[in-house]
């Protein structure tokens, strides 16, 4: 009996030691810390943080700010996902024509923003979307259209930050889709054919429906991507400016944690982050289940 | 008769319309190339301008003098450069090793080894996996402060070790190895240990080696967690420093040097890219149906 432990327990213990200490054991001891006002002075004794309850709870709740950074987070994914899926899916059509040349040539090109870290992506792209400098605007005048001053006007500035994830992510999602339409088999395109579907009858009812697992993936994805969009506006905007129009959550959690040292409150915000991405991630399970019946 | 022996349908002539098409194709795939690449081909320019040139208007494409005077200013910032990119280097390093090792021996014992509750623990490991990174940065903080590893490269390696995407990827790999080879192997008399060493790591190569540089580029972009518990010059990540580097310099003349951070923080991961493709595709897809 005690030999049937031992050796599985030999092979897991540094897994199940670090997961504890800095997974499991994290989750709830935050959970924990949300209940209290553990804050700058807690840091130096942590005896004079208090048991609070769900004050911390009740006061997001009423937090402009809060609440703001959850619809600039909730806008931020309404306007990049759909562009996102319809770019990367559009891309992946037409490098998956026959007659494509340099298939891979291309691959590899799109794919190449997506290994990039966001950090040093962020100073390009600021760089790139910089009103009298930038190469953005001044192609934009080759058009005669004025570029605005992205990053500093409040209207704009979340649409430089949505340029800059769709163009990042655009390779690796036209990838995925990739791989999928090549599971699609060729018959299926065929009998549509003799049927006299036409090239727009094809995608609409057979490929874009086949797709779904992979743009269930994808939107997936991207949406709990996008509640945790931090870096990007943290560098380019910095910290959610314009008028706090692209400050996100955890943008906020990383404010009121590292900043301000509010770690009771910031951790009370990282639990609705958290519950946020629980709700997505349960219709994504519950979405997954009816594929089958396909 | 030579005419005849066309393969599949006959294609003597393309009519004009079709070669409209596929130039038009082809066309428009290159103007999306070239709008994806020209950030990255203009931060290279940028960081080879002078100083003088970079507030040109309107932007030159391409520098009139290639200047290096950028890549020379970097290393001469009141942050250093070349520490924080040898910091960046020792953490990935280490990294990488541990995040190959410590998860293997882990899903070695979920994917060959019998034992009651494994399913039930891997099921919790997995669901950890639900709950973002972010729920858990004040309590670790916290641990880091309490055991006095803040500024340490052990705060920076130890921690993300704690991954249970690689256990989850190598379990579903080794998985795929038929129970008979170890099997056998036990049969012979060999323990678990000669097992995992001898028969299942020389055939789990192809998906150590994806997941090898999943890691590296991983942990080579990772900002959030260095710059909570990196808060000494001295200890700086490639991310930490180019971050305070823009932080210093993203109002003034001086961006040029920003770029030149840049190219030094993204060439690394672009040539892990180009020569690791395969296994980063692989990494990718597998991971991505898998979901």
């Amino acid at each position: 009996m005690k030999k049937k432990y031992l050796t599985p327990l030999l092979f897991l213990a540094p897994s199940l030691l670090i997961i504890f200490c800095f997974v499991i054991f994290p989750i709830f001891f935050s959970l924990f810390i949300s209940l209290t006002d553990f804050n700058v002075h807690s840091l130096v004794h942590w005896g004079n943080a208090k048991f609070i309850g769900l004050a911390n709870y009740q006061q997001l709740f009423q937090d402009e700010l809060f609440l703001k950074c959850i619809g600039n987070t909730l806008y931020f994914v309404v306007l990049m996902v759909p562009l996102a899926l319809i770019l990367s899916l559009t891309l992946a059509l037409l490098l998956n024509l026959p007659f494509i040349k340099f298939r891979k040539l291309f691959r590899t090109g799109y794919f190449m923003p997506y290994i990039s870290d966001s950090i040093a992506i962020s100073t390009v792209w600021y760089w790139v979307v910089s009103k009298d400098y930038g190469i953005l605007n001044h192609i934009l005048s080759w058009f005669g259209i004025p570029g605005p001053s992205w990053l500093a006007d409040p209207r704009f500035a979340m649409f430089a930050i949505v340029g800059l994830v769709v163009w990042r992510s655009l390779g690796y999602y036209a990838f995925l889709y990739l791989a999928g339409l090549q599971n699609i088999p060729e018959q299926l395109y065929e009998a549509a054919e003799i049927d006299g579907a036409s090239l727009g009858q094809k995608i609409r009812h057979i490929t874009i429906p086949l797709l779904a697992p992979t743009t269930l993936f994808i939107s997936i994805t991207s949406i709990i991507g996008g509640f945790q969009l931090f870096a990007e506006p943290l560098t380019l905007t910095n910290g959610g400016g314009p008028m706090d129009t692209t400050k996100t959550i955890v943008l906020f959690i990383y404010e009121n944690g590292f900043r301000y040292f509010k770690m009771g409150y910031s951790a009370a915000s990282s639990y609705i982050l958290f519950a946020f991405i629980f709700i997505v991630t349960i219709i994504q399970i519950k979405f997954r289940d009816q594929e089958i019946l396909y | 008769m030579r005419q005849t022996i066309v393969y599949g349908e006959p294609r003597k002539r393309i009519p004009p319309k079709e070669l409209t098409a596929k130039l038009i194709v082809h066309f428009l795939l290159i103007i999306g190339l070239i709008s994806t690449l020209l950030p990255l081909f203009w931060m290279v320019s940028t960081s080879l301008k002078t100083q003088e040139a970079i507030f040109e208007i309107p932007p030159r494409l391409i520098p009139k003098h290639v200047s290096i005077e950028n890549y020379i200013n970097l290393f001469q910032q009141e942050i250093d450069f070349a520490r924080a990119f040898q910091n960046t280097l020792i953490v990935t390093t280490i990294y990488s090793i541990g995040a190959l090792l410590i998860p293997s021996l882990a899903a070695y014992a979920f994917a060959k080894l019998r034992f009651p509750g494994r399913d039930q623990l891997f099921l919790v490991f997995l669901a950890t996996m639900m709950v973002p990174s972010q729920v858990n940065l004040i309590p670790n903080y916290l641990s880091m402060k309490i055991l006095g590893w803040l500024n340490t490269y052990r705060a920076l390696i130890i921690p993300p070790l704690a991954n249970v995407f690689n256990i989850f990827f190598l379990r579903q790999y080794m998985r795929s190895i038929p129970n008979e080879l170890s099997e056998a192997a036990r049969i012979d008399g060999a323990s678990d240990r000669l097992i995992f060493f001898r028969v299942i790591i020389p055939l789990i190569k192809p998906a150590l080696a994806t997941l090898a540089i999943l890691n590296f580029t991983g942990m080579w972009r990772d900002f959030l967690w260095p710059a909570i518990v990196a808060t000494d010059n001295s200890m700086y990540t490639l991310q930490v420093a180019l971050y305070t580097l823009f932080g210093q310099n993203q109002a003034s003349t001086t961006f040029g040097v920003v770029m030149a951070g840049a190219v030094l923080v993204l060439l690394p991961l672009f040539i892990i890219f180009i020569f690791g493709q395969k296994f980063i595709i692989q990494g990718i897809s597998m991971s991505g149906i898998k979901g």
